[in-house]
C-alpha cells in the first residue's frame, strides 16, 4: 500500500465493432497519456500538475471527445467543459462553454488557482482566458472534418448523438452493428461513444486530484450543460480519493457519481474497489457510466456499466494496464 | 409523518440590529410564501408544484436575491440561476446566466421536463426561453434598490416539501455573489451541491458559493442520512458544523417522515417552516420565538 498511482480514460461506452485500427490508435493515446504522468509522477510532481498535464495532452490529441476533436452543437461549433479538483482542502475549478481556449483543463485550474470563484462560463469564462493570457485559438481549430460529418448525421436523425471515432467512410460497414441492441441515451452503440476525458492520480504524498474535460453531446443545444463540469457529479477528490466519470451525463448528475464515491468510503467505511463498485451497479438507475479512481493509499479502481470504455492504469509498484474492453 | 415545508431567503452575516424597514418585508414575505405553500400542500398539490410555485413568489420579491431583486455582476448586469429535483425520481432541472426570464425556477422545470438535457446556460438558455411563450419578458428596470448596506447580505432563496403523497422536492434560485465576475457560477444550479432530493430528503442550501460546492453540501446531507444513518437533523449539523467554514452556510432540509430542519452556520438565516404536525417557525437569528 502507499505509493503513488493513476488512471486516464477516453470515454465509457464502445461499439464492439470498433475497428481494430481505432482500437490501437486509443490504446496508443492512452498508452502515451499515461506515460507523461508516469514520469511526472516520477519527477515528484504533485498530483494537481500531474493531472492538468494529462489531461492536456488527451485535450491536444483529436482522437477523443475534448479539446481539439470535441463534439459539435447544433450550431457546428465547439463549446467545451472541464473541471479539476485538489485533494486537499478540495479546492476546486470549473469551465464551460468555452470556445477559444486551446486547453480547457488548464483554464479550470487558473479558475481554481487564480480567480476567487469555483466556477465560469460562456463569455466571462473567455475574458477571463484573455486576462490570464491563456493560448487562444479560433473555434475552427476544435472542430474535425469527422465530426463535422457525424454531425450531419446526428441532425438527419434528429437526435442527440454521441460522437463515434470512425472515419466517415467506415460506417456503412457498421451495418451490421445496427442490429446491435446495446444502446445508449436512446442510440444505438454504433453510433455513440461519448469519449469525455480524465485523470486522477495520487502522488507519493498521499495527495489525490482529479480532471475531468469534454465538448459535450453531439449535435447538443447551445448551452447545454454536463456533468464534466460539475464538481460532484463528473470530477471530485478529497482526502481520501480522486474520481473522474464519463458516460450519461445526466445519469451522472443524477447519480452525483464522483462525489459518491467518495462518501461511501467516507461515511460508510467502503474500499475503493467497493465505493466504485457500489455507485455503477447502484446509483446509476437506468443510466450507462464509467469512472476511474485512486485512493490516498495507493489503489486504483475503475469501473463501468457500459460495454467498455477507453481507459490506463499504473501503480508505483509496477502494475501498468490500458484496456477498451 | 404528514406534509412539511421549509423555505429560505439567504444565509449570511445579516446584523442583529437589522432596521425594521429592511427587516419586516421580508418577514412579511417569508410568512406569506410559507402560507402560500402550506395552502398548496393541503390541497395536496405536488412537493415539485409546490416548492416551484413557493420560489416563484420569492423570485417575484424584490427583498431577496433572486429574480427581482437579484444583486448585480461587475458589469452591473444581472445573471440568474436556479435549479429543481424531484426527489422521487431524482430528475433535476438547472439554469444559469439568465437575464431576461422573470422566473428563473419555471425555466429550470421547463429544462427539466421539456428537453433531454438537466442544464442550459446563458444564451443557449435564454434561447430556450423564448420559445416556452409564458416564461421570457424583460425585466423592467425594476425601483433600483438601495445599495446593499455592509454586512446587509440579502441571499439566495429556496424551498424543500413534502407533499401529502410522501413525495420530496427541492427549488433554488439566486442572483449570485454580489459583485461576482461575469460568467460565475456558484452551488445554486449545480445539483448537489446547493440543491439535492431523494427518496430520503430534500436540501436547499445558501450561503458562500465556493463553500457550498467544495462541500457538496446538498448530497451530503442525504448521503449522511444514507450511508451513516444519521437523523435530517444531525446530518445537517454535520455539515453545516463541520464542512463548511463558518460563516459561509446554511440550508433547509426536509425528510421522508415529515421531519424538518434549518440549520446554518452564519449569524442568521431568514427562514420559516411549517409541519402538518402543527409546528411553525418564522426566523432571521436564533433563539427566534416560535408562531
Amino acid at each position: 500500500m502507499g505509493g503513488w498511482a493513476i488512471a486516464v480514460h477516453g470515454g465509457a461506452g464502445v461499439d464492439p465493432n470498433l475497428p481494430p485500427q481505432r482500437q490501437d490508435e486509443a490504446k496508443q493515446l492512452l498508452t502515451r497519456c499515461l506515460n507523461l504522468g508516469i514520469s511526472a509522477l516520477r519527477s515528484s510532481l504533485p498530483a494537481i500538475d500531474v493531472v492538468e498535464l494529462v489531461v492536456r495532452a488527451l485535450e491536444s490529441d483529436p482522437l477523443f471527445n475534448s479539446g481539439r476533436g470535441s463534439a459539435l452543437t447544433e450550431n457546428g461549433t465547439v463549446e467545451m467543459e472541464a473541471s479539476i479538483m485538489d485533494g486537499p482542502k478540495r479546492r476546486c475549478g470549473a469551465v464551460s462553454g468555452v470556445t477559444t481556449v486551446k486547453n480547457p483543463i488548464s483554464l479550470a485550474r487558473l479558475v481554481m488557482d487564480k480567480s476567487p470563484h469555483s466556477y465560469l462560463a460562456f463569455s466571462g469564462a473567455e475574458e477571463f482566458a484573455k486576462q490570464q493570457g491563456v493560448e487562444m485559438v479560433d473555434n475552427e481549430y476544435f472542430i474535425t472534418e469527422d465530426n463535422v460529418g457525424m454531425l450531419k448525421l446526428a441532425k438527419e436523425a434528429n437526435s442527440i448523438l454521441y460522437d463515434y471515432r470512425i472515419p466517415i467512410v467506415g460506417l456503412e460497414s457498421c451495418g451490421a452493428a445496427a442490429e446491435s441492441p446495446i444502446l445508449m441515451n436512446g442510440l444505438p452503440i454504433s453510433v455513440y461513444a461519448p469519449e469525455t476525458v480524465g485523470c486522477v492520480v495520487v502522488d507519493g504524498q498521499g495527495r489525490c486530484a482529479a480532471a475531468t474535460s469534454t465538448g459535450g453531446l453531439m449535435n447538443k443545444m447551445t448551452g447545454r450543460i454536463g456533468d464534466s463540469p460539475l464538481i460532484g457529479a463528473g470530477t471530485y477528490a478529497c482526502d481520501l480519493c480522486g474520481v473522474s466519470c464519463t458516460g450519461e451525463g445526466e445519469a451522472i448528475i443524477r447519480g452525483t457519481l464522483a462525489r459518491d464515491v467518495a462518501a461511501l468510503m467516507e461515511y460508510k467505511e467502503l474500499s475503493l474497489q467497493e465505493a466504485v463498485d457500489y455507485v455503477i451497479n447502484k446509483r446509476l438507475d437506468e443510466g450507462k457510466a464509467g469512472l476511474i479512481a485512486v485512493s490516498k493509499t495507493g489503489e486504483v479502481a475503475c469501473g463501468f456499466n457500459t460495454n467498455g470504455m477507453f481507459r490506463g492504469c499504473a501503480t508505483e509498484d509496477g502494475f501498468t494496464k490500458v484496456g477498451i474492453w | 409523518m404528514g406534509w412539511a415545508i421549509a423555505l429560505h431567503g439567504g444565509a449570511g452575516d445579516i446584523p442583529k440590529d437589522l432596521p425594521p424597514e429592511r427587516r419586516k418585508p421580508r418577514e412579511a414575505t417569508l410568512r406569506r410564501c410559507l402560507e402560500i405553500g402550506v395552502a398548496a400542500l393541503k390541497a395536496h398539490k405536488s412537493a415539485l408544484d409546490v416548492v416551484e410555485l413557493v420560489v416563484r413568489e420569492l423570485e417575484n420579491c424584490p427583498h431577496f436575491n433572486a429574480g427581482r431583486g437579484s444583486v448585480l455582476t461587475t458589469d452591473g448586469t444581472v445573471e440568474m440561476e436556479a435549479s429543481v429535483m424531484d426527489g422521487k425520481t431524482k430528475n433535476c432541472g438547472a439554469v444559469s446566466g439568465l437575464t431576461t426570464v422573470v422566473n428563473p425556477i419555471s425555466l429550470a422545470r421547463l429544462v427539466m421536463e421539456k428537453t433531454p438535457h438537466i442544464y442550459l446556460a446563458f444564451d443557449g438558455a435564454e434561447a430556450f426561453a423564448r420559445e416556452q411563450i409564458d416564461y421570457t419578458q424583460p425585466i423592467k428596470k425594476a425601483p433600483k434598490i438601495a445599495p446593499v448596506p455592509e454586512g446587509d447580505q440579502i441571499g439566495t432563496v429556496g424551498c424543500v416539501a413534502i407533499d401529502t403523497q410522501g413525495n420530496l422536492a427541492t427549488a433554488t434560485s439566486t442572483g449570485g455573489l454580489v459583485n461576482k465576475m461575469v460568467g460565475r457560477i456558484g452551488d445554486t444550479p449545480i445539483i448537489g451541491t446547493g440543491t439535492y432530493a431523494n427518496n430520503l430528503c430534500a436540501v436547499s442550501a445558501t450561503g458562500k458559493g465556493e463553500s457550498i460546492i467544495r462541500a457538496t453540501v446538498g448530497r451530503d446531507v442525504a448521503a449522511l442520512m444514507e450511508y451513516k444513518g444519521l437523523s435530517l437533523e444531525d446530518a445537517a449539523a454535520y455539515v453545516v458544523e463541520e464542512c463548511a467554514p463558518k460563516g459561509t452556510v446554511g440550508l433547509v432540509a426536509v425528510s421522508a417522515t415529515g421531519e424538518v430542519t434549518m440549520a446554518y452556520n452564519t449569524t442568521g438565516m431568514f427562514r420559516a417552516c411549517a409541519t402538518e404536525a402543527g409546528h411553525a417557525e418564522l426566523g432571521i437569528w436564533s433563539s427566534e420565538s416560535n408562531e
